[in-house]
């Protein structure tokens, strides 16, 4: 089964502390959502919200139509799946599988069928009678997997499931997780700080900071086009580059930064139509940098910079910049393998107009 | 020279530690197969007629069901309230938990005599009959702060969410309670229980003046010392030691080394 999610102006205040300040999400049945943040950024206080362990202070949660605000966790279609697994220690695996089925009064065959069933689903029905504490880290995460989509829930939660696993396990339980959240359709919710992670296994990637949504969308989108300079930073490595909007028509603007002049299309500008004479800051991705002899498409030359330092990554080469016009500021860029550039060399720098994004700047929140 | 001379203090010292300790209870078992009518020394030879003579006694197999029945009852009940202060101390914010907690254990430090006085008053004011019951309830009040304290302690942190688990997928408290959080505490509990047992069953000052017709064992083996020295004492002396040892070493084989195992 599978429902949409609706979260309509919830607030959380710890104290004086406000966890999460009014933030509005409409998830779709079936969809696979990341919450994204740094540690205290109001996720896994959503994602409490969302399962029913925590009341919100302000708005409502509303699950497949019904208004769910204040009902406990046993009668919410959620379930989750915790940071620590928490699995039945002193029961077997088909027992833990078969756990909520037995709250729904299954009788004992019938529940331990529909328990290898899952078992089966995560890789594990062999070891059935096992207890948890014979399993590996990801094994055990597989069992918590299971136990949770065995109550056939609308929306499964995860916190930080992947968050103890080592990075090789990481990445393939997030395959995983992808495929079996599209083998049973269920809505999952997923919380990490990992924006790999995020970006490996997420519909829509919701990013979080300071208890507020600072951007959603599908992860190409979030990366390419970042509605705030945090969600820009936090998605990947940026360059930020200060300037000033010297003059704007509704079409294009002209920007006026140390790099030079740049003009971007009104599109670049994802948070605020241009207006001139505001301060702007545009974010550049360091792999969309070009050495202008390589051509593919309109390029806006940035002038020449000076390598300062060069490492090769097997993919590309990661480079330090001071750029000739700016020599206070560096930049850093990933140019192609075959660039081969040393040191001091003097290189000239271009970007396509289309991968600038132009965003207000910091205002104290970023 | 000098570290032969060391390591023999050493030995000597350990040898002398467990003589202090293990001494009275060696001496008490070998005289009670003494083969004579007193239990000092000169040793006369091995018999088993003490302990024949022990089992033929009625008045000390019913005082030794009576301990059994005292000290198995009183510690399931100790336990079950032990469990159940500890799990609301634990899980739930009450008023005043620390001071809560410190009244619950408080009675660990209040001598045995104090408690059965007090208790005698208790029951006095309120009519009732000294019996087994009232020895038992004795027991419970000195052995609950222990059951609790015990059981307190291994509820630990990472239950909780384990708990939590129970709870969303469709568990109410009374089944996450019997269902999830006794059977994870179960060695704490058992070893609470098991030591718990022990107490009852040596204790003596509550059980005399707590009780009037039936009584336990340890009351029964006075009033048997008060007409004077007698192996017969020391056999079923022992036989009360090797009832206490094997609860330890119950405790000790099937639930500390299971946890350790953990």
């Amino acid at each position: 089964m599978t429902a949409p999610v609706s979260i309509e102006n919830v607030t959380k205040t710890f104290g004086g502390f406000t966890a999460l300040d009014n933030v509005t999400l409409d998830i779709r049945a079936g969809e696979f959502i990341v919450l994204l943040g740094p540690s205290g950024c109001g996720k896994t206080t959503l994602l409490s919200i969302l399962g029913g362990f925590l009341s919100p202070s302000a708005g409502r949660i509303v699950i497949g139509g019904r208004d769910m605000t204040y009902v406990p966790p046993a009668k919410r279609p959620t379930t989750t799946m915790f940071q620590d697994y928490a699995l039945f220690p002193h029961m077997r695996l088909v027992d833990n599988v078969g756990f909520g089925l037995r709250m729904r009064g299954l009788a004992k065959v019938e529940r331990n069928e529909k328990a290898l069933g899952f078992l089966e689903l995560v890789g594990l029905k062999a070891s059935a009678g096992k207890r948890p504490h014979e399993l590996s880290g990801g094994q055990r995460q597989r069992v918590a997997l299971a136990r949770a989509l065995a109550v056939d829930p609308d929306v499964l939660l995860l916190d930080e499931p992947l968050g103890a696993l080592d990075l090789k396990l990481r990445r393939q339980m997030q395959d995983e997780l992808k495929a079996i959240q599209k083998r049973v359709g269920t809505t999952f919710v997923h919380v990490t700080h990992d924006q790999e992670e995020a970006m490996a296994i997420a519909d829509r990637i919701v990013v979080m900071n300071q208890g507020r949504i600072e951007d959603f969308g599908p992860p190409s989108e979030v990366y390419m086009r970042p509605r705030s300079l945090f969600s820009a930073g936090f998605m990947g490595e940026v360059n930020f580059v200060p300037g000033r909007i010297r003059e704007a028509d509704g079409r294009s603007a002209q920007v006026e930064t140390s790099l030079g002049d740049i003009a971007l299309p009104a599109a670049n500008f994802p948070a605020a139509a241009p207006n001139a004479g505001d301060a702007i800051t545009l974010t550049i991705r360091p792999e969309h940098f070009r050495t202008s002899d390589r051509t593919d498409g309109p390029l806006i030359a940035l002038g020449d910079a000076r390598v300062v330092g060069s490492a090769f990554f097997g993919t590309h080469y990661r480079c330090h910049l001071e750029p000739q016009g700016a020599a206070d500021r560096t930049l850093v860029a990933h140019l192609p393998q075959s660039a081969d550039v040393g040191e001091g060399e003097i290189i000239p720098l271009a970007v396509r107009a289309a991968d600038v994004v132009a965003l207000p700047p910091a205002s104290g929140n970023a | 020279m000098r570290r032969l001379f060391l390591s023999s203090l050493s030995w000597t010292y350990l040898v002398g530690a467990y003589a202090f300790i293990f001494l009275p209870v060696v001496v008490l078992v070998l005289f009670s197969f003494q083969d004579g009518r007193l239990p000092v020394p000169p040793f006369n030879g091995f018999s088993k007629q003490w302990y024949e003579a022990v089992f033929a006694d009625r008045k000390l197999m019913a005082a030794l069901g009576n301990s059994l029945l005292v000290a198995l009852a009183s510690s399931i009940v100790a336990c079950l309230l032990g469990f159940l202060a500890a799990y609301g101390l634990a899980r739930y914010r009450l008023p005043a938990s620390a001071l809560q907690r410190g009244l619950l254990i408080a009675p660990m430090t209040v001598s045995y005599l104090i408690i059965a006085l007090g208790l005698l008053a208790v029951l006095n004011a309120l009519n009732v009959p000294l019996s087994l019951m009232t020895v038992g309830i004795g027991h419970v009040v000195i052995n609950l702060p222990l059951c609790f304290a015990i059981i307190y302690a291994s509820m630990g942190d990472h239950h909780i969410n384990i708990e939590r688990a129970a709870r969303d997928l469709g568990a109410n408290d009374f089944k996450v309670m019997v269902l999830v959080t006794a059977p994870m505490l179960m060695p704490s509990i058992l070893a609470a229980f098991f030591l718990s047992v022990t107490f009852s069953w040596d204790e003596f000052i509550i059980a005399f003046l707590l009780s009037r017709f039936d009584v336990t064992l340890p009351v029964e083996i006075w009033s048997m010392l008060r007409s004077g020295l007698n192996p017969k004492t020391n056999a079923v002396g022992s036989l009360v030691f090797l009832v206490s040892v094997a609860l330890l070493l119950i405790l000790e084989l099937f639930l500390f080394g299971r946890t350790r195992k953990q």
